[in-house]
């Protein structure tokens, strides 16, 4: 596990998972668009719009569950000083930014036909905007700070702030009235969600989840060459590729 | 299956197709940035060594 702590060996590491990753999320991918195009069935209420909820739905869970990882990474990174978390948490941002922003336009896409507007100022859909302005902020201070090191403590600290932000999407729909949908899988017991639904739901959370590592690896690789140029591994990398 | 049917979608067509237009857009963004970022680091490195071994 130490081992690939080390960026030398996690580059390679990375290099020998991104085929296996890529294969796993195009599979994921093609079976959750056939079941969800396909096979589920139209919602009862809802209509044939009940399909936007295998794009929105995963993609809502990733823009949470990638800023955990991120603020994260950052928490290690601050303590332990582990240059691997530094990158992890920089290449999280992008990646979680736009799962945000997927959420949000579909979203809009799906409130618009279901509730007659494309935004409204409730609870849920100003947290999860609010979200995205936490990890735009996070990904500016990368930016704005040319020491990467001190560059990714300013980012896990804003991270970490921001972290409060998670519950309270996740709550919002209890704790406020208001005009979105409450969640329906991880109701406690069984979810109220009938499996010809559930199934590509978690068919394609799976295939984002897949993606979402796909790319954090992609990302990742150029940015471990870039830190790490001043060693002989990085300049013999570079120039085998040529 | 009836093809105008499945695109129509039950009148939602524009809202269910823009959202999986969507996230075809950004999903497909995601990948092309780190493979353009990844050229463009190999090739200012391939710089940094040439000029490195130049001075040395």
């Amino acid at each position: 596990m130490y081992k690939y702590a080390s960026p030398r060996n996690f580059y390679h590491l990375a290099g020998r998972l991104l085929p296996w990753l890529t294969a796993a999320t195009v599979m994921l991918l093609l079976a959750g668009l056939y079941l969800g195009l396909f096979v589920a069935p139209p919602d009862y209420q809802q209509g044939e719009t009940v399909r936007i909820m295998f794009i929105h739905v995963p993609a809502a869970w990733m823009s949470m569950f990638v800023y955990v990882l991120m603020a994260g990474a950052g928490a290690v990174a601050l303590v332990w000083n582990i240059k691997l978390a530094e990158v992890f948490a920089a290449a999280c941002a992008p990646v979680g930014a736009s799962f945000t922003v997927l959420a949000l336009l579909t979203g809009s896409l799906w409130g618009k036909p279901m509730w007659g507007a494309w935004w409204v100022w409730d609870a849920r859909l100003t947290s999860e905007l609010i979200l995205l302005f936490l990890y735009i902020g996070v990904m500016a201070l990368q930016a704005s700070i040319d020491d990467p090191r001190r560059a990714a403590r300013a980012a896990a600290i804003l991270a970490l702030v921001g972290v409060v932000n998670i519950p309270i999407i996740h709550f919002s729909v209890e704790w406020w009235n208001t005009l979105h949908q409450p969640a329906s899988v991880s109701k406690v017991g069984t979810p109220s969600i009938h499996a010809s639904i559930l199934i590509p739901l978690l068919t394609m959370a799976a295939a984002f989840k897949a993606y979402f590592f796909a790319v954090v690896l992609l990302r990742m690789r150029p940015a471990i060459l870039e830190r790490e140029k001043h060693t002989t591994w990085v300049a013999e990398t570079v120039e085998e590729s040529a | 299956m009836n093809w105008s049917e499945f695109f129509a979608m039950g009148g939602y067509g524009f809202y269910v197709w823009t959202s999986y237009a969507v996230a075809a857009v950004v999903l497909a963004f995601n990948v092309l940035l780190p493979l353009r970022r990844r050229k463009a680091v190999h090739k200012t490195l391939r710089e940094f060594y040439r000029l490195k071994g130049e001075r040395s």
